[in-house]
């Protein structure tokens, strides 16, 4: 129920306040009534249930991602 | 680096190598001594169960499965009531694909439908605001369900139906919050020793509601991602605490404050309710929410005051689902667990429910 998947915002609609995302290859339009900043294309936001309900903080993903390398670096056999 | 593609934002957090590397970085800090870990949300026992995360885990190391799964913790009641709307001439039922299966009493909302019941099934709440047009001589029921993450959504669908003044939907709110099930699971039993906490319930709330664990109940706790790499690392932070703190795994998308709109939506049109019923945690005072008396034209309760009449419902008798929500049961547990109750024909929500855990063992549990 409280899954969520990553999109990548293709156009925004600040007017109508929609967006078209896509997810895997698949497009569709979300409601961004629940996003605090302002959107663009080329963002990533988490949509559930019809809705983006946040702009992902890429900076925040890369950071984790380097984490992982060090942790594979250190850990891995 | 640069994020170009979806790969980096669900592929790398799914990597099988980081899963492996992470084990033995938990493994490498482990001390030997017997920890509880409980994962609230049923997204979280999902992935768990999917990909064997608890097989990569040292013995001592225990996972619980928590009651974080709204359509589980639905009490029979609340389905029936919505069965008997449904069941009136003139009205539609709109409801999430999640609530379709589970058992009420007697039946579930798809047996409703079978029997004749208008029952529509929506992705979207605001798919919501069509039907109702379509259907103007139809009063439309929404049956809003889900913890905090969801409740956002269906405040927007409130807003909309009132923004263009449609008068035939009303709202049949069962909207359940985690901190309130979270504390009576701490005050009535004393076997977890530290949390994860859900992912997309902080997203909307920021993860400061969870604060009070660590300052009232002394239990380390960490928000993770819904990915199997984040529940590993979520892990492993919980083990590198010297003493129980709140933080944050899943920085990508949590925050201590949260979506400032999405909670003053939420604020607009709903209101604390007195008490839910919670299958297995039992009656819970302010856990859930109820529109704002501001809105009760379009309150499904005061409506279809009959209908919604809550006379608390048991469970079958063999049915496990109430402890296995408070983490005091396994699935394997269950007398009926693969036989009187299976995916095809279930007893209780936790094995409809995509996030429950008994459906989680049953599907992947042979695997292991």
């Amino acid at each position: 129920m409280c899954l969520a998947v990553p999109a990548r915002v293709e156009s925004c609609d600040s007017e109508k306040e929609t967006a078209r995302v896509e997810t895997f290859g698949v497009q569709r339009d979300v409601s961004t009534r629940l996003i605090d900043e302002s959107l663009k294309p080329g963002d990533y936001v988490l949509v559930h249930v019809g809705f983006a309900m946040r702009k992902i903080d890429i900076r925040q993903a890369e950071e984790t991602l380097q984490m992982h390398n060090k942790i594979i670096h250190e850990f891995d056999s | 680096m640069s994020l170009t593609a979806d790969t980096d934002l669900v592929d790398s957090f799914r990597d099988g190598r980081k899963i492996r590397a992470f084990a033995r970085a938990i493994d490498n800090c482990y001390d030997g001594r017997p920890l509880a870990i409980m994962e609230v949300c049923g997204g979280h026992t999902h992935t768990i169960y999917r990909y064997g995360l608890a097989q990569h885990l040292p013995p001592g190391l225990k996972l619980i499965h928590g009651p974080g799964c709204p359509v589980c913790i639905m009490p029979k009641e609340r389905i029936d009531a919505a069965i008997r709307m449904a069941q009136k001439p003139g009205v539609i039922l709109v409801t999430l694909g999640d609530m379709m299966r589970v058992p009420g009493e007697t039946m579930s909302l798809a047996d409703a439908r079978a029997g004749g019941a208008r029952v529509e099934v929506v992705y979207s709440p605001l798919d919501t605001l069509k039907i109702a047009l379509q259907n103007p001589h139809h009063r439309v029921v929404f049956f809003a369900i889900g913890f905090e993450t969801t409740t956002p959504m269906t405040a927007v669908l409130v807003e909309s139906v009132i923004a263009q003044k449609i008068k035939n939907v009303f709202f049949h709110i069962n909207h359940v919050l985690v901190p309130p099930a979270v504390r009576a699971l701490l005050e009535q039993q004393n076997n977890i020793d530290a949390f994860i906490a859900p992912s997309h319930v902080s997203v909307v709330t920021g993860a400061g509601i969870y604060q009070f664990m660590v300052s009232e109940y002394n239990r380390p706790v960490v928000v993770a991602g819904f990915e199997p790499v984040d529940v590993m690392q979520a892990i492993l932070m919980l083990l590198q605490q010297d003493t129980p703190r709140l933080e944050i795994q899943y920085k990508r998308n949590v925050d201590m404050k949260g979506g400032l709109k999405a909670q003053q939506l939420v604020n607009t049109y709903f209101e604390i309710a007195p008490e839910f019923h919670w299958r297995g945690l039992g009656p819970i005072p302010a856990s859930s929410l109820q529109l704002r008396e501001e809105f009760s034209s379009h309150d499904a309760a005061i409506e279809f005051a009959d209908e919604c009449q809550l006379k608390p419902v048991p469970d079958h008798k063999l049915c496990l689902c109430g402890e296995i929500l408070k983490g005091r049961a396994l699935p394997k547990d269950c007398r009926v667990f693969g036989k009187g109750c299976t995916p095809e024909k279930p007893l209780g929500p936790c094995m409809v429910s995509s996030e429950g855990a008994c459906a989680a063992e049953f599907k992947y549990g042979s695997l292991l």
